[in-house]
């Protein structure tokens, strides 16, 4: 009745982990029952949760990437705290079996469900309205990926609590994750939650690629988008070409593991190595799907607090879409140690460090948009220089890790690890707090406090050169990653280094927090008009928080920085002294497709992971059904009446906007 | 952000004084060329990464909106020659490392035979749950997570896996590379001096891979015939039914040695004539 699931697979005698699931289960039950007692559910329900908004949706990519950050930096600190014990002759206090399950969630977590939604947030939230238009081009769509994105979410973090996770590292290699040598439900639990989750991006993939190539205001010609529209082109481009890529590979591990297949088995035929070329030619893609929308964002907030234009817009946009193309062509320096020989090696080697040429280009046309300037230090350029320092460094390791006979004696070292912390704390992790200061008056009409914003940028800074620093060092002398223990005591002061490193960081995660409750109580006296930075793109030309239908009148551009030339009065003369009559104009009604669609799909992975069959048919007829419904759709649109905007507008007026 | 710049250094100057043990300390060619390519490719990044670093705070500085000495450029975003620059400073630095990757990449291709007036000594190596098995075809024995060898002979070792991958290293030597079952790779290293270094897995195989570890021993050439002998003496034959029986899997298991090995047992492993049974994980 139940296939695989008995009373067994609640780990009743792991106190951590029911510590734990008991802790998160109590505060989800909490907040279920604020929300129903208040009776917050209708709102809920008809304004977030079933919204088609891209705005709406771009926040709760935000929270549900800051919640996962929490239960993603949890394991870090386990790991952190387990290797600071675990020198000489000491175990610590997490068995390898739990050990192995805390790393391979804690690389699965930050990327797929901390990473991947906190850059869907920012490139949902901004590139419509930097676009100049009302929403993306597919709104429902758009809520069906985010739900997705949660069912991923949610899977994952039931197996803390129902049977376990996958004990194979964040890319699940074959063998270990064939059948037979990881037999339980871990590795289901990782697949189908990323097949899920997985659909849920590449069809946002779609959705945001088409809505920058057909939807833009009128006059902003692809040499006039924004910098972080070009870098969300190439990342949702990427996406699109690279997660087909992903889905096929974890089919295939699906097909051995569910239907005795052998595609990376290693007898009758199969070859893992398939597996490791596979997840590579998506995963490095990846890496740039994560960092160039971090890019794009440092590329906003330099220009806008220098108070000048980027510096070498087109060296900017050319650089980003090399790298976009060339991403594609460097996957197997992940595995130069896999013997491929000196020919492919170093060909792959010298690809990869082209890479270094645009990113090279990047980091200086920053500089010298810096040139010049008048800097406001405020909270996002913090991030930004912080970045520019920390970057280059982890640039810089990531090109001594291209060169093969280099990385023969780094590969899969502490080092690595130390690297690739480097590029994603230093490059996507700060590029998000700075979009996530930068937008956020946009999104709420209020700003965060700026000192505990600036508190947050110092832990996190310091944080990160303390708990990866002693790594970089720690590879050089041997030190490999994954591993639970170590007997060279002389490595346990560097460990305790990493791990006081990570307490910042944590404290860094804590203030967030602080940052936003205080700054929501302060929401009165922190209100702010349309620009409150004084920028330059369309977004900041709209009320905050902008009505649901973004602008009244759809905008004319003329030229990159379109808001700061209308600011400055040139080239917009007849829209400026007689603004069009505004029009009665029509938003999506708003849908629950998503968040049904993703319900049933959490039901049928759910039943796929504990070969429950009638509850996967159960499931795939809901999916089915809700489909059904959505295609015999009729009313889809509310009309807004010209009254209800104009009121919008005038009551934006009185608050003080600059247009 | 001045003492971060300083707090960076305080790792790199340690690691570069207690680097005993690691791959800042090698202890034969293979490790000796490849340390002198970090050092290198990291000095000619420096050149560069310094000044951008001292310039991105030097600029920040300077600019700021209080300092009225700083000149105001509202509206300065192009520049031919400095386009230029940017493009052709990364461009430089990258055609020079490209240059050692490509170099370095033939150079110390790990199937590459050492030069040396000594013939290589032929090792073949499994890796198992979670240990290490080393079979010496010319000398007719095997050992267990230690393999010894003479200082200043080459080896040649042909790897495979009777398991799932594994990554052969011994940091003091230099290059490391896959084990993959089904499959053979070759490795050539050279210890130019007598001492124990420590091997691993740097391959995560799991939950026994912590302790996959090996004696990587390196002695005189009579104190190697003396360990050969003591080994064909001491009388445990490895065929394929002790494989088997061997290839269990065992945490953290102490080294033990083979007096005789069955012909062509590697290769019956790599062409899975013989299959360890796969004694999988237990669930919690």
């Amino acid at each position: 009745m139940l296939g695989k699931l008995t009373w067994a697979a609640i780990p009743f005698d792991q106190p951590i982990v029911m510590i734990a699931s008991g802790t998160v289960g109590a505060v989800i039950f909490a907040l279920l029952a604020l929300v129903t007692v208040k009776g917050w559910w209708p709102y809920l329900w008809r304004e977030w949760i079933t919204s088609v908004d891209h705005k709406r949706i771009g926040v709760m990519y935000m929270i549900l990437a800051l919640v996962m950050l929490v239960r993603g930096f949890s394991d870090a600190m386990m790991m952190r705290s387990q290797l600071a014990l675990a020198a000489g002759g000491a175990a610590g206090y997490l068995p390898p079996e739990h050990y192995n399950q805390i790393f391979s969630a804690h690389g699965t977590i930050m990327i797929f469900f901390v990473a991947m939604p906190f850059v869907a947030a920012l490139m949902n939230f901004a590139v419509p309205l930097q676009l100049g238009v009302r929403d993306v081009a597919f709104p429902v769509l758009n809520s069906l990926s985010f739900w997705l994105t949660a069912a991923g979410v949610l899977l994952v973090n039931l197996s803390l609590f129902v049977g376990e996770f996958a004990r194979t590292g964040w890319l699940a290699y074959p063998p270990l994750s064939e059948i037979a040598y990881s037999p339980g439900v871990g590795v289901d639990y990782y697949l189908w939650s990323l097949q899920i989750s997985g659909i849920g991006t590449l069809l946002s993939g779609i959705n945001l690629t088409t809505t920058i190539l057909k939807l833009r205001a009128p006059g902003m010609g692809y040499s006039r988008m924004p910098v972080f529209c070009w870098t969300a082109l190439a990342a949702n481009l990427l996406i699109v070409a690279a997660f087909p890529v992903l889905t096929a590979t974890f089919a295939m591990l699906l097909l051995d593991r569910y239907c005795d297949f052998h595609f990376f088995t290693t007898n009758l035929g199969g070859n893992p190595m398939m597996y490791i070329n596979l997840i590579w030619l998506w995963g490095h893609p990846e890496v740039y799907i994560l960092v160039l929308p971090a890019f794009g964002v440092f590329s906003e907030v330099v220009a806008t607090f220098s108070g000048k234009p980027l510096f070498g817009y087109r060296s900017m946009v050319l650089a980003t879409m090399v790298i976009c193309v060339l991403s594609f062509m460097v996957w197997l320096h992940h595995f130069f140690t896999m013997g491929a020989g000196a020919d492919v090696n170093g060909f792959f080697g010298v690809m990869t460090m082209i890479i270094a040429v645009p990113t090279g280009v990047k980091i200086f046309n920053w500089l010298f948009t810096l040139y010049g300037g008048r800097i406001r230090f405020t909270v996002p350029i913090y991030w930004a220089l912080g970045f520019m320092v920390t970057f280059v460094i982890g640039g810089m390791t990531g090109v001594l890790l291209a060169i093969p006979p280099a990385d023969f004696v780094l590969h899969n070292s502490l080092f690595l690890i130390a690297h690739f912390h480097n590029t994603i704390i230093g490059g996507v992790v700060f590029g998000v707090m700075a979009g996530y200061n930068y937008w956020f008056p946009k999104a709420f009409g209020f700003t965060l406090n700026e000192r505990l914003g600036k508190a947050v940028f110092w832990c996190w800074f310091v944080g990160f050169y303390a708990a990866f620093m002693p790594l970089y060092a720690l590879g050089l002398m041997g030190a490999t990653r994954r591993m639970q223990h170590y007997s060279d005591v002389h490595w346990q002061p560097y460990m305790l280094v990493a791990l006081g490193g990570a307490c910042l960081i944590l404290l860094g995660i804590v203030l967030t927090v602080v940052q936003l409750v205080v700054s929501i109580r302060a929401r009165h006296v922190n209100r702010v008009g349309a620009d409150p930075w004084n920028a330059r793109t369309l977004e900041w030309s709209i009320p905050s928080p902008p009505p649901a239908w973004n602008f009244a009148r759809l905008p004319v551009v003329e030229g990159t920085d379109a808001f700061w030339a209308m600011k400055q009065g040139v080239g917009v003369p007849a829209q400026r002294a007689e603004p069009e009559p505004l029009a009665a104009l029509h938003v999506p009604r708003g849908n629950p497709t998503g968040v049904m669609t993703a319900f049933f799909a959490v039901i049928t992975g759910f039943a796929l992971i504990w070969h429950i069959w009638w509850m996967v048919a159960f499931g795939l007829l809901g999916v089915l059904a809700v489909a059904l419904k959505q295609a015999w759709r009729t009313d889809t649109e509310i009309a807004v009446p010209v009254e209800e905007i104009a009121a919008y507008e005038r009551r934006h007026v009185r608050h003080g906007a600059s247009v | 952000m001045r003492f971060a710049q300083q707090l960076m250094l305080v790792p790199l100057t340690l690691a570069l004084a207690s680097c005993g043990g690691g791959v800042l300390d090698p202890r034969g060619p293979v490790g000796r060329a490849e340390r002198l390519i970090l050092i290198d490719a990291t000095a000619i990044m420096l050149a560069v990464v310094i000044p951008v670093i001292l310039l991105t705070l030097a600029f920040a500085w300077w600019f700021r909106a209080g300092n009225r000495h700083a000149r105001y450029l509202p509206n300065w975003e192009y520049s031919g020659r400095i386009e230029m620059l940017v493009w052709s400073i990364p461009l430089l630095v990258i055609l020079f490392l490209g240059g050692i990757a490509w170099e370095g990449s033939h150079e110390l291709d790990p199937p590459k035979p050492l030069i040396s007036s000594t013939p290589p000594l032929e090792i073949q190596v499994v890796s198992l749950d979670w240990q290490w098995l080393f079979i010496y075809p010319t000398q007719g024995i095997a050992s267990i997570n230690k393999v010894v060898v003479p200082a200043g002979t080459p080896v040649h070792f042909r790897l495979t896996s009777a398991s799932v991958m594994n990554s052969f290293f011994v940091p003091q030597l230099g290059s490391q590379i896959y084990t993959m079952a089904g499959m053979t790779t070759q490795l050539h290293l050279l210890a130019d001096h007598e001492g124990t270094f420590q091997g691993i897995s740097a391959q995560f195989s799991g939950d026994g891979f912590s302790d996959m570890k090996f004696d990587f021993v390196a002695t005189s050439a009579g104190e190697f015939e003396d360990w050969v002998a003591a080994s064909r003496a001491q009388g445990r034959v490895l065929d394929e039914a002790s494989f088997v029986e061997l290839a269990r899997p065992v945490h953290a298991r102490g080294p033990a040695t083979f007096a005789q090995v069955s012909r062509g047992l590697f290769d019956h492993i790599v062409s899975g004539h013989i299959v360890a049974d796969p004694v999988p994980q237990l669930s919690h």
